[in-house]
């Protein structure tokens, strides 16, 4: 080639060719670290969390409702800002201890965490067909999560602690349905649901209570839990062949000396020395209770309580609650202790409504769970609840026998303050002391169950536990401040 | 439009020049297409953001057919044989990008660029048609080297007298509008270049030292690449320019090496730009910031400070994905300041995705790719090296800008060729595209059969 320019290899058309090749390399280059940017490393840079997409995208759509017998109790408000909906509870406190709270700051918790992909339209079963996702776009609309609270059980709860520091927790026995799940002091989650300067300071000011009124008293808080706990007691000496007739004297002194030790436990009461099962139970003898425990030994106590669901660690209803626990190693001075629900024996109120619940339900236990189905918009089922394996606790004989001593509590014993008219009403006080040398003001615990005249079978299992700092000493007891709100709680159940 | 031309001018020897055709049909057929295809992005924002087709949307076709009608009938008067290529490619991202700013806008009701944007793409075409009828030969271009280099270097200098926009001192503001004089000067730049290389290539090439493979040019020689080299350090310290003064380097070095062809000037020519670019990271804290977020992105989240305008512009493009979230549905606008300019390509990432993004790119390949074309068919060297020069200088201010906000190289703030908000350098680019068309049209009337143009 003769050009007449170039000196050597085509001269300068040579030298622009090269410089050509140099900008298709750089066009090359843009070409394919774009292909890395939005390919291969796109998925990362989606879900990192300082990218405000993915809030944006969840907050577009209104949040799925979550319905108490039929109704929403939460909604969702056009906030026309970044993040446009926002969570609303039309009765905030009243279910807060089940819906927790959806907040654009502070994420979620409770059933809003543990349905979250149902509420956000996150969740793949929501999308019409398979597939559906990967081809469109848009996301779904949030899905409805019902639950199986009952709302005049919910109320009766809430308005029996009133202004009381405690929980209740309700569910049936038959199913493991919840049916009521308070928790007192209790706030309202919608001050968390927006994101602005109001939000940060209310959680500032809930985080900083001491009243810790965000704390869900009746699945996150663990109380000893007292005369109660001799129903686990009392039902593993039945099965384990310790006593054998409710009525025969148990060869137990008053006070019992703790093996091993010169500690005396004593009663509140008289009459407890050598009393039948029938009597310790009715009037709560925490000797008789102490020795049968030790009677039972540990393995057999262990294996009841564990039945019951005391040391689960894995209970979900879906979110997750405090494992109770009862101490698997111990010597026979604690194990006295941990038959009468004191030393390391703690229980949540929802653990103890399960004990209640096992024994009215003819020894079987049911994992208990708050969420009856999720559904979509429309209405189609896309999940259902409570399909968790039953535990057979006790023998059936056991707990015919349990429910005998349990009723006897509500007619003639301790608990008399909760008995209904046109029910069979079982139950069992506890007034828990706590503290270095007892110094803490005791819990009153009360749980039962009961079924009315015209049922087959029991139709609620309740356990209320009163934490009152506020009240005198004295006035704390089981039957006197816990049975009157159960009583409530287990009409409301019964439609009474 | 008969074949015949090109299957004679690859046979018959090139002795006398062979008549191409002019394709100014296919021209304005591409300018029907790239003008349909804005206002359908602009019906599309609209349908996405308010579920209506915009108002405007009519009016906006109508102006910018118009803008390209009246363009293309200058090109068909005075360059008749001009690349058909270049104007429909002009017209589409310039359309493209008023499409984005519009789209961007509507999410900053307080601050719309759009109509200020269509103002100066009206000038950019008027400049434009001025050009191509005024300018009826490049070569006259040559006689004004000298007064090119002076104006270049007044409009580098202007801005010093200005106060600093955004740490940088690279604007002037004029009765409301913000000039970036620099824009100008790059095309100003291309012009003295092309005219001095031509002029003095033989000396240049003048080979000194032979070191290894390289012959290295003599130390007489190299009085003017050390030269402009200062001049892009002092504009890089003075103003605080850093896309502006690697371009100038850049365009500087590819010029001289077509015009020479001695490996010897690329070496030092990068020898220079490192020295230079490691001194300025050392040195200038502002730079110093730019390297530390291109090595490290994320650090300001790790910091718990949030993530920075690249890592948000990172998570654009992301979100975009291979199709894109479709316009109008983006999220762009988290970028927050310059996402109507230096981040504009993040909102085609994020909303027409990887293809659309790959669409964009190789616009602006072929733009580059004609202007080579052009300056291979050319005869003289001094339209040969304007033309190259031309071409680079888009080649470069894309790959600068667009590899700064894909975290390719560190990021420096450059506006992207048509598409960004930016007066100056939209008018800028028109002016580009007009001397690409003269150039063009010169190469291919006379066409001497050997390279295709």
């Amino acid at each position: 080639m003769s050009t007449g320019y170039g000196r050597r290899r085509g001269g300068m058309a040579g030298y622009v060719r090269r410089a050509r090749a140099l900008c298709a390399l750089l066009l090359f280059a843009l070409l394919v670290n774009a292909a890395r940017i939005q390919v291969v490393l796109a998925r990362g840079y989606d879900d990192n969390p300082a990218n405000r997409r993915n809030s944006i995208a969840r907050y577009s759509l209104p949040r799925g409702d979550i319905l108490v017998g039929g109704v929403p109790v939460t909604g969702s408000r056009d906030s026309r800002e970044q993040l446009r909906y926002e969570r609303t509870y039309p009765q905030g406190p009243l279910y807060a201890p089940v819906t927790g709270f959806a907040s654009q700051l502070y994420g979620t918790t409770f059933l809003e965490h543990a349905e979250d992909g149902v509420l956000a339209g996150t969740d793949p079963m929501l999308a019409p067909f398979p597939l559906w996702n990967d081809t469109r776009r848009t996301q779904n609309p949030g899905g409805n999560v019902v639950t199986t609270l009952n709302r005049y059980a919910q109320e009766a709860a809430y308005r029996g602690l009133g202004s009381r520091k405690g929980a209740v927790a309700a569910i049936e026995p038959a199913t493991g349905r919840i049916l009521a799940l308070v928790s007192t002091p209790s706030y309202d989650p919608a001050e968390l649901s927006g994101n602005g300067a109001a939000v940060t300071s209310a959680w500032a000011r809930l985080n900083g209570d001491p009243e810790k009124p965000m704390l869900n008293r009746a699945v996150r808080q663990t109380y000893p839990p007292g005369s109660t706990f001799k129903v686990v007691t009392a039902a593993a000496a039945l099965d384990a062949g310790v006593v054998t007739d409710l009525d025969a004297p148990t060869d137990s002194p008053d006070p019992f000396r703790l093996p091993g030790t010169t500690t005396r436990l004593t009663n509140e009461g008289d009459g407890c020395a050598d009393a039948s099962l029938r009597a310790a139970f009715e009037w709560s003898c925490n000797t008789v209770f102490a020795k049968l425990g030790v009677d039972v030994g540990a393995a057999d106590m262990t294996a009841t309580a564990q039945a019951f669901g005391f040391n689960d660690t894995r209970l979900r209803i879906p979110f997750t609650a405090a494992p109770s626990t009862f101490d698997t190693s111990v010597d026979r001075a604690q194990l006295a202790l941990s038959s009468i629900g004191q030393y390391n024996t703690r229980a949540t109120p929802l653990q103890m409504a399960m004990v209640a619940a096992a024994v009215a339900d003819g020894g079987l236990a049911h994992p208990p769970y708050l969420v009856e189905r999720t559904v979509r918009r429309t209405g189609e089922t896309v999940g259902t609840g409570g399909a968790g394996p039953v535990r057979q606790v006790m023998s059936p004989s056991t707990a015919v026998r349990m429910k005998e001593l349990m009723v006897d509590v509500v007619r003639e014993g301790t608990g008399t303050n909760a008995a209904i008219r046109g029910a069979t009403v079982g139950g069992k006080t506890g007034t828990a002391q706590h503290g270095i040398g007892n110094a803490g003001v005791p819990y009153a615990w009360f749980v039962s169950w009961a079924q009315a005249d015209g049922d087959l079978e029991p139709k609620v299992a309740v356990a209320v536990v009163v934490e009152d700092a506020a009240a005198d000493r004295a006035d704390i007891s089981g039957g006197g401040d816990a049975a009157p709100i159960a009583r409530a709680v287990m009409r409301a159940a019964l439609g009474f | 439009m008969t074949k015949a031309g090109t299957t004679l001018a690859a046979t018959a020897t090139p002795t006398s020049a062979v008549r191409l055709p002019r394709r100014r049909g296919i021209e304005l057929a591409l300018i029907v297409l790239a003008v349909l295809l804005c206002v359908y992005g602009y019906c599309a924002v609209g349908l996405a953001k308010t579920g209506t087709v915009p108002p405007g949307a009519a009016g906006y076709g109508a102006g910018l057919g118009v803008l390209a009608l009246v363009a293309h009938l200058a090109v068909r008067v005075r360059a008749p044989y001009a690349d058909p290529l270049p104007l429909p490619i002009g017209v589409l991202l310039n359309g493209l990008g008023l499409v984005l700013i519009y789209r961007l806008d509507l999410q900053t009701p307080g601050d719309r660029a759009a109509p200020a944007q269509l103002v100066w793409s009206t000038l950019g075409v008027g400049l434009f048609i001025l050009v191509v009828l005024m300018l009826r030969d490049h070569r006259v271009l040559q006689r004004y080297a000298y007064v090119c280099v002076a104006a270049a270097l007044a409009l580098l200098l202007l801005p010093i007298l200005f106060p600093a926009v955004n740490g940088a001192r690279i604007w002037i503001r004029l009765a409301g509008f913000s000039i970036q004089p620099s824009e100008f000067a790059k095309v100003l730049l291309a012009v003295f270049f092309a005219a001095y290389l031509a002029a003095n290539r033989n000396a240049l090439a003048y080979a000194g030292r032979r070191v290894w493979f390289m012959q290295f040019p003599t130390g007489r020689v190299l009085g003017p690449i050390v030269t402009i080299w200062l001049v892009s350090v002092g504009v890089l310290i003075l103003e605080r320019d850093l896309g502006t003064s690697l371009l100038f380097f850049g365009l500087f070095v590819v010029m001289l090496y077509v015009a020479t062809g001695r490996t010897g000037w690329i070496a030092v020519g990068l020898l220079l730009a490192v020295l230079g670019a490691v001194a300025a990271g050392r040195l200038e804290p502002h730079v110093h910031g730019r390297i530390e977020d291109w090595l490290h992105p994320f650090a300001s989240i790790d910091a718990g400070q949030g993530p920075n305008q690249l890592a948000q512009s990172l998570f654009a493009f992301a979100a975009g994905g291979v199709l894109g979230t479709g316009l109008g549905l983006g999220h762009s606008i988290l970028i927050g300041f310059a996402v109507k300019s230096d981040f504009i390509l993040a909102t085609a990432g994020e909303e027409l995705g990887l293809a659309g993004l790959c669409a964009v790119f190789l616009l602006y390949g072929l733009l580059v790719e004609r202007g080579y074309r052009a300056g291979l068919a050319l005869r003289d060297p001094f339209g040969r090296l304007l033309a190259v020069g031309l071409a680079s200088i888009v080649a470069l201010q894309v790959f600068v800008i667009a590899g700064g906000v894909t975290g390719l190289i560190p990021l420096t703030g450059m506006a992207m060729p048509f598409l960004a908000q930016g007066g100056s350098s939209v008018v800028t680019n028109w002016a580009i595209v007009a001397l690409l068309i003269r150039v063009s049209d010169s190469a291919r009337r006379h066409y001497d059969g050997q390279v295709a143009p």
